[in-house]
């Protein structure tokens, strides 16, 4: 149906979009990679204005070589892996009891929605404090109850404690996507294998997976768009202790805690490749999917 | 459902997943639970808690502390402007994505989404500066450019994903009826599309809402929304649990709210058209 | 209400009058600690004064660094007046990014700040910042359990006997801790008590040529020394406790000790907020046997205006306002006497009022022992006590101090640690270009 004319009209409506967005990653991209050829210290006095001394490649090797730098990506990994793997298998299973037949659904969904209206700071504070402390948290009343040593999750369970207040901000996004695959699932598909005897988990495995393949990826995609980026969570919890220091983070010291732009800058290039390999990895399997 | 449910299976799915719901919500229950009670109640074991007094007193001491209206005032200014200025932009260009689609569609599409994978931390100097050069600091303005295009993406994305479901023969109807563009997408295409515009200016106001990385770092005091306001919080001295509580029961309330009014919009517009 | 208004903006009125300068509206950001959320609660009164109106940007501390850091760098020029520390006011000072504080009114009488106060808040004899509240560190204790250990805190104790106390009025069964000490990561947090604990045993954290000290013998003693006391006496997960945690537990009467900043006193004081307010006694920070420096460090919180600023006569009024001894006046006649922002002024401490107050002798003591230009048995290349007055030094300790802290979680062991920090500290000040 697309005829000459409706497709200069189609380049023309989506000029604004493309135009803005490729700003909006350009001027502070080039400045990104501007900055981190440049030895840039705003405290020692160093700004625009006064022009930046040229470094050559001095940053990226400084970022690469420091010891915090290969630990920073695993977590990176770790804490991005982790939260995928349990909001979609939690996912999983929360959508296929919702989809039963029972008393109150509505207000059941509503229950398990709400966390993701949450903004990332107030659940981090929240979890930290009323939760996770020590000495006052709710969880360390309810070790003590039961005469157990009250977890020190922040310290040593850092890595898990985070990974768990980011599944719980997520969880409700993935259930509601994997949910409403499971609705439109053809129940008489499910039926028919029931019939013929088929183990329930063979039938979950040959029917019901294969059905939500799609929302996977989309969970999967959109997720780890956000995933990559959290920053609140590890701010207000560890500060970046207790080995939760995220590339994300690792970027933020440099750039805002020891106030190296430059360095931080050229952290800021390799997050951007690591987001990149991320999303070509990403793109291949949602491109196979979403054609579907 | 042509299977017959026993009442007892029923009961048991209710009981479950009740348990695994209340479960969920429990956290934001309890916060809600805290900021009605007196601080030295609020650090105590939870049957405690539940049985010390109520109190109004955590909200009176929140808002003498710091000014509510003009945070939520702004919060609600930065959401919805950033949503709708992005929906402007949007529409155009998913339309265009959606009905005339060329190779590259996608691959636009996808690299639209991978923008927001830069780690915002990286381009806070070059922002800040562009930011001052503009005169742009601490104006809801600004905050509502930026937040636009953090979300620009995603709105994208997820009108395009609705248009693609309206079959293209009716456009194809109305251009031969001799509709121009814009009447089409004015009176064909935008009432169709209603419903999806709405969960994506749902899902989109929770997320401008939630931003808490450029609207702290690029305010002072007259555009800062609720994520400022929680931001003077996180650890004054002494006990604060149920000020914290108050604290953050205020910031979240609004949204938690409008989410649950919509929530089936909102369902429909996570699914992102995935799933049909 | 109509008559207040009415009487207000005749005041103002009045003001404006009489100074001949229009109202304007200050932006202010602040820290979120209990004197300055005072100070908002008394804007009224400086509005009432000079017509000028305040709008405040209230900030936890760690968020309020890195905004005006970011502003003040950028010279973005978002805030009239910034609430910063001991810390940045030299470094920015120098760097020109501060307006001088010269030209104070007679009333205001400079000289009447504390010396290591104003000292410290200047760079090149330039006063920068004024000095809204000051501090040191020292011991907070328990008179009823101290007394219960059979044991009596002498004036000036040394670790040694503080470890012994500590462990004498250790009671896990009835949930008491015979000391509670940041363990938090962060310069400001745990990383300021342990470099003071450092200098007590003799560490520093520099040579003279700028070279890591981190492998010394010094340092590894005090590190073990405070962990294994901490192990022994601590309460559980003292690696995430900071000033606000350890502030709570003392109040909640679960410490029997408290090594931490000195305004602390009046909240532990306080009966409103504390359950053992009648229970407490103070001492001077701890030092090592044979060491001849105490764990004292030494800061203030104090307001500085960024350079380029566009209403420099108001900010200025307002800070005159806000760290005068009217203020002082006017705190006291609201809350009382105990609840005066402490360590700025000499005249407060002469005050026959705030004689009575418990904790003022050994407040002003602490800030007088703190000595930035020596903080340190061995000569240093840096002033500063609990911290390193270069711009490098926040990032660095930050990354240092996390290191620390593992060790107290038990995730590694002093050795690691000191190794670790010692690369940390290293490779940043060659990437300064300090080595």
């Amino acid at each position: 149906m697309a005829t000459q004319h409706s497709r200069s009209a189609a380049r023309f409506m989506m000029a604004p979009a493309v135009v803005l967005l490729l700003g909006w990653m350009l001027i502070p991209l080039s400045m990104t990679l501007f900055f981190s050829f440049k030895k840039y210290l705003p405290l020692r006095g160093d700004s625009l204005g006064n022009g930046l001394d040229w470094v050559g490649f001095d940053n990226y090797v400084r970022f690469v070589s420091s010891s915090s730098f290969w630990p920073s990506v695993i977590t990176t990994l770790l804490i991005v892996g982790g939260v995928l793997i349990i909001t979609v298998v939690l996912g999983i299973l929360l959508a296929i009891l919702l989809d039963q037949p029972m008393w109150g659904q509505g207000v059941v969904r509503i229950l398990v929605i709400a966390p993701f209206f949450v903004m990332p700071t107030v659940s981090a504070l929240v979890w930290k404090n009323l939760f996770m402390d020590p000495g006052n948290g709710f969880l360390a009343h309810v070790y003590r109850f039961f005469g157990a040593t009250p977890v020190e999750w922040l310290s040593q369970a850092s890595l898990q404690s985070i990974i768990m207040i980011v599944s719980w901000q997520w969880l409700p996004f993935a259930t509601l996507i994997l949910l409403t695959a499971i609705q439109s699932l053809d129940s008489e598909q499910l039926e028919a294998a029931e019939m013929d005897g088929a183990p329930i988990l063979s039938r979950f495995y040959h029917i019901v997976l294969p059905h939500l393949a799609r929302a996977i990826t989309i969970v999967i995609l959109i997720q780890t768009i956000f995933l990559l980026s959290i920053f609140a969570e590890i701010f207000v919890t560890t500060g970046g202790a207790f080995g939760t220091r995220t590339l994300t983070y690792l970027i933020y010291q440099r750039v805002l805690e020891s106030q190296n732009v430059g360095l931080g800058s050229a952290g800021g290039v390799y997050a951007i490749i690591l987001a990149n390999i991320v999303a070509i990895f990403l793109m291949r399997i949602v491109g196979k999917n979403l054609d579907a | 459902m042509a299977r017959a449910v026993t009442t007892q299976r029923k009961t048991i799915n209710t009981i479950i997943a009740w348990a695994i719901g209340l479960l969920i919500f429990f956290p934001i229950l309890w916060i809600i639970i805290l900021s009605f009670k007196a601080e030295g109640d609020a650090i105590k074991t939870p049957i405690a808690v539940l049985t010390s007094g109520w109190t109004l007193e955590n909200y009176g001491v929140v808002q003498e502390r710091s000014d509510y209206a003009k945070h939520f005032f702004n919060s609600v200014i930065l959401a919805f402007g950033s949503t709708i200025l992005g929906l402007i932009i949007a529409v155009p260009a998913a339309w265009s994505m959606a009905f005339v689609p060329s190779k590259r569609t996608k691959d636009i599409l996808l690299w639209m989404l991978s923008t927001k994978m830069l780690p915002a931390v990286g381009v806070l100097y070059p922002m800040y500066l562009i930011f001052i050069e503009l005169g742009l600091l601490d104006t809801r303005v600004g905050l509502v450019v930026v937040l636009m295009l953090i979300n620009l993406p995603i709105i994208v994305w997820m009108l395009y994903t609705y248009f693609r479901e309206i079959p293209g023969e009716i456009l194809e109807a109305s251009r031969m009826d001799g509709a121009s563009l814009r009447e089409e997408i004015l009176y064909v295409l935008t009432p169709m599309a209603i419903p999806g515009m709405a969960s994506t200016v749902l899902l989109n106001v929770i997320l401008a809402w939630n931003e808490a990385f450029w609207t702290l770092n690029l305010t002072a005091a007259k555009a800062a929304p609720l994520t400022a306001f929680i931001a003077s919080y996180s650890s004054p001295e002494g006990l604060f649990y149920a000020k914290l509580s108050a604290a953050s029961t205020m910031a979240i309330a609004p949204i938690l709210i409008m989410g649950w009014f919509s929530q089936k919009q909102l369902v429909r517009g996570l699914t992102f058209g995935a799933v049909k | 209400m109509k008559m207040l208004t009415r009487a207000l903006l005749g005041a103002s009125a009045l003001s404006l009058f009489v100074s001949g300068v229009s109202a304007e509206t200050l932006t202010i950001a602040t820290v979120n600690n209990g004197d300055m959320i005072r100070m908002q609660g008394l804007t009224d009164d400086f509005t009432e004064k000079t017509g000028h109106t305040v709008e405040w940007v209230t900030l936890e501390e760690n968020v309020l660094r890195q905004r005006v850091t970011t502003d003040i760098t950028t010279k973005g020029g978002a805030f009239d007046i910034m609430t910063i520390g001991m810390y940045e006011t030299p470094i920015w000072g120098k760097q020109g990014w501060l307006v001088p504080l010269d030209g104070l009114s007679a009333d205001y009488d400079v000289d009447d700040l504390l010396p290591a106060m104003r000292s410290g808040l200047s760079a090149d004899g330039t006063l920068y910042a004024a000095p809204f509240y000051g501090e040191s560190s020292m011991i907070m204790y328990r008179t009823d359990l101290m007394e219960k250990a059979g044991m009596e805190m002498p004036e000036a104790p040394t670790w040694e006997f503080i470890r012994k106390a500590a462990a004498a009025m250790t009671d896990r069964g009835n949930d008491i801790n015979g000391i509670c000490l940041r363990g938090k990561a962060g310069w400001g947090e745990g990383g300021a008590l342990i470099t003071v604990t450092a200098n007590s045993f003799g560490a520093r954290w520099f040579d003279e040529d700028w070279n890591a000290q981190f492998d010394q013998p010094e340092w590894k003693e005090a590190l073990t020394f405070f962990v294994d006391m901490m192990n022994e006496s601590g309460p559980a997960g003292y690696a995430t406790n900071g000033f606000n945690e350890n502030l709570s537990l003392f109040q909640q009467g679960k410490c029997g000790m408290w090594i931490d900043a000195t305004v602390a006193a009046s909240f532990v004081t306080n009966p409103d907020d504390s359950t053992v307010a009648d229970k407490v006694g103070f001492a001077l920070a701890p030092n090592h046997e044979g060491v001849d420096k105490h764990a004292n460090w030494l800061w203030a919180w104090a307001l500085a205006i960024p350079a380029g600023s566009q209403k420099v006569d108001a900010a200025k009024e307002f800070i005159e306002w806000a760290t005068s001894k009217d203020y002082i006046e006017l705190v006291a006649s609201k809350e009382g006497w105990a609840n005066v922002p402490p360590g700025a002024r000499t005249s407060l401490y002469e005050n026959p009022n705030y004689k009575d107050i418990p904790f003022a002798k050994m407040t002003l003591e602490s800030i007088n022992l703190a000595d930035p230009q020596n903080p340190t048995v061995k000569p240093v290349p840096y002033t500063g006590v609990q911290f390193v007055a270069i711009p490098e030094f926040a990032g660095i300790a930050t990354e240092v101090s996390q290191e620390f802290s593992a060790v107290y979680a038990g995730q590694q062991t002093v050795d690691e640690a000191l190794a670790k920090a010692q690369a940390i500290t290293n490779d940043a000040m060659e990437a300064a270009g300090y080595r």
